[in-house]
């Protein structure tokens, strides 16, 4: 059966192949299709991907700076962040950055140790493709993204605060 | 105070609903206790030595009579029959049912509270002077911020999965009863030369395995930018702080491996970026519109002094002993702040009964318009109280346990629930709060003591704030026995500073001894009207030590 993934707050079969740790050896030779590719890969391979002329993605551990790959964005269909554990939260700050400070506009996916609970979080600073770790259920996961209906402070997703909203509600209802 | 309005109602309906979900779902075998873990910590729900423990947010430490209501409701409904307040002005409810916590997070919502954030590696509940509003050295009202603060953290994206917890304190006044100094983030406001409010951001401060007094970052930030510049701050921790190791984890660690000056350039160049044209740059509008929830209440007009009030003063002995220690000045003429002490020997510190707080309740309503605040020393305070009411509140307080006159003496201790409740103490705390409060029963030597804060923490925690006690407690395991480490010399407020320990560590039963020979040290080297930590810091530690180990301290070293 194939892999799942969250896109576009639907479920579908995933193509992309993560490729190096802890997601297979990066020496061998890449599998047919869509790859995603850890940061060193991608510095070390960047001709060799092109010339594949098959959809490139990036994957960041934690550490990586997404200003290592803010020149290059444009060639990547999917940006991923990976979460070796839910609770390193690194990666929120990472997506957050890309978005605004880089202006990453395509696929930005999370994956790895990521759970239906962490998907309103995920979704607010600017991911918006997520596989689940094999036991959660993507389709009973998605209702989790309208766990709130109220933001207080703003994020990616919009980045105006409820206290200008506030203020807008009070001049109309005045 | 703040009341909610339909979009904060909303939010916290939302929470219950997902916690009510999510511990189902744990129930359920479909959630590992991995997974549950940081979901129950952020409602502040542990799990603890007898039963999950429950903390629950009192932002800023400001109740309202009809909250205090409820939370004796909910100790004696879902607890047994008390609540447990702590020195970051919450409360916690020491057996409540993990099946029934969703139905207590319910019931705080009707009255406006939660328990989000209260734990977990996130930005916790935002803390504040307990006389904010009435002191007379106050350059703002630190509420309004402190609201906008609380809004601004609660559910941030970004800093839900932090390296480790975050605290942030707020202070309004020219003296600091915040302990701006010792939080992960200290805002201090202060007026610029030109008149302007702003904020002198500290960072880096707190208590814990490795106590630090915290950095001044920057001097001076316009208070329009207090939420571009903590998520700066917060921005460049998340990145940066370590997760390799949970006691190297906080945001101190960081700017003590980075120094200050690194640490504060990567804010500030982060900041330099983000906060250009943000949305969250804070409007007059929304500080107006927060601020109208905090405006002074309906004073009369009284006449500073109260002759009632000083009659009785003059009449009662006992009276006017409780009111030097337990009423405090207010900048209203004719009023007074009040504090209604939690720290009765042989009573836990801090702790109240759902009798107390309902009775707490009623005189909030009578005496101080309806309002309380939660001491970070454990304590309820009634801010805004006539004097001419001072006497018949007193009796009421005395009626119920509630008037030890005790306030800044040393059986005003601060201390945390220690070995007999927490999982992570490794010694009892409590009673050796006791065993200290009844050796120093007698009043008259009490006062002639004078002003001295004696904290007891049950572990490196410091829930207690040991470190900043002027003598300090710390239990410690050895080999599985439970021993206390004594320091003295630390001090909260602008000249905070941590307490030196004296030496080796001392069993239970020797501690009400060791803190009298402190005492008797202090008495025979003080000067007139020298404070227990003036003298230590002129003399240094040395005297105290020959007081309390005398030859022993060679045996304990053989």
């Amino acid at each position: 059966m194939p892999e799942r993934v969250i896109r576009g707050r639907r479920v579908e079969n995933d193509v992309w192949q993560a490729i190096g740790q802890p997601h297979g050896d990066a020496t061998q030779p890449l599998p047919q299709g869509p790859v995603l590719v850890p940061l060193a890969y991608w510095r070390e391979h960047r001709d060799l991907l092109a010339a594949r002329r098959q959809p490139i993605g990036v994957w960041l551990a934690p550490a990586d700076d997404p200003a290592a790959i803010a020149d290059d964005l444009g060639r990547f269909s999917v940006v991923a962040i990976h979460f070796p554990k839910f609770t390193d939260g690194r990666g929120y700050s990472t997506a957050a950055l890309l978005r605004t400070r880089y202006g990453y506009r395509g696929e930005l996916r999370a994956f790895g140790d990521v759970g239906r609970d962490q998907l309103f979080y995920l979704a607010r600073c600017g991911f918006d493709s997520f596989k689940l770790a094999p036991h959660h259920d993507p389709e009973a996961a998605l209702a989790s993204f309208t766990d709130f209906s109220v933001r207080y402070q703003g994020s990616v997703d919009d980045p105006v605060p409820l206290f200008r909203k506030r203020a807008v509600a009070g001049r109309i209802a005045r | 105070m703040y009341r909610y309005d339909s979009y904060d109602h909303a939010l916290v309906a939302e929470r219950v609903a997902q916690f009510r979900d999510q511990t189902r779902r744990y129930l359920a075998g479909e959630l590992t206790d991995d997974e549950f873990r940081p979901l129950r910590l952020q409602n502040g729900l542990y799990i603890q030595r007898h039963a999950p423990m429950l903390r629950v947010a009192v932002p800023y430490g400001l109740l309202s009579s009809r909250q205090l209501r409820m939370l004796a409701h909910i100790a004696r409904k879902h607890d047994r029959g008390y609540g447990h307040f702590t020195t970051r002005q919450n409360i916690q409810y020491n057996w409540p049912r993990l099946e029934e916590t969703p139905d207590i997070l319910a019931l705080l919502a009707e009255v406006e509270m939660h328990a989000i954030q209260t734990s977990g590696n996130c930005i916790r509940n935002i803390t504040t002077d307990h006389f904010a509003g009435v002191a007379a050295d106050e350059i703002i009202d630190p509420r309004p911020l402190a609201e906008i603060l609380r809004q601004w953290s609660t559910f941030h994206p970004e800093f839900a999965y932090l390296p480790r917890k975050f605290k942030i304190a707020l202070n309004g006044a020219e003296a600091d009863r915040a302990a701006v100094l010792l939080h992960d983030i200290g805002l201090h406001v202060i007026r610029n030369a030109s008149g302007e409010t702003g904020l002198r951001v500290i960072v880096g401060g707190g208590m814990g395995r490795t106590p630090i007094v915290g950095h001044v970052i920057r001097e001076f930030l316009p208070w329009r930018h207090m939420l571009t510049y903590c998520e700066a701050i917060l921005r460049v921790y998340n990145r940066y702080g370590r997760r390799d190791n949970i006691y190297k984890a906080r945001i101190k660690i960081l700017v003590k491996a980075l120094g200050i000056e690194e640490f504060a350039r990567q804010v500030e160049a982060e900041w330099e970026i983000a906060r250009k044209d943000s949305p969250a740059i804070i409007t007059q509008e929304e500080f107006d519109r927060v601020a109208a929830h905090f405006e002074p209440q309906a004073y009369e007009s009284l006449p500073e002094m109260d002759a009632s009030y000083v009659q009785s003063l003059a009449d009662s002995r006992s009276f006017s002993r409780w009111a030097e220690r337990n009423v405090h000045p207010h900048r209203r003429a004719g009023y007074a702040s009040v504090t209604l002490s939690l720290k009765k020997t042989g009573v836990p510190p801090g702790d109240a009964t759902d009798a107390q707080m309902d009775f707490v309740a009623d005189l909030a309503d009578r005496y101080s318009f309806g309002e309380l605040r939660v001491s970070h020393e454990q304590n309820l305070i009634l801010a805004d109280v006539r004097k001419r009411d001072l006497f018949a509140l007193w009796q009421a307080a005395k009626s119920q346990g509630l008037a030890t006159p005790n306030v800044g003496l040393l059986t005003n201790i601060v201390c945390c629930p220690g070995g007999d409740f927490c999982s992570l103490a490794n010694a009892k705390s409590i009673p050796i709060a006791e065993a200290i409060q009844r050796r120093f029963d007698d009043l008259d030597y009490l006062h002639d003591i004078g002003e001295l804060d004696l904290n007891i923490s049950g572990c490196m925690n410091s829930c207690g704030h040991h470190h900043i006690g002027h003598i300090g407690i710390l239990g410690v395991d050895k080999q599985g026995a439970e021993f206390y480490q004594v320091s003295i010399g630390g001090r909260q407020g602008n000249q905070a500073a941590l307490g030196q320990v004296i030496g080796p560590s001392f069993a239970a039963s020797d501690m009400p001894d060791v803190v009298a020979k402190l005492i008797d040290t202090y008495i025979g080297e003080r000067h007139e009207d020298e404070l227990f930590v003036d003298t230590v810091q002129r003399i240094g530690v040395a005297p105290f030590k020959a007081g309390v180990y005398g030859n022993a301290k060679e045996v304990a070293h053989a």
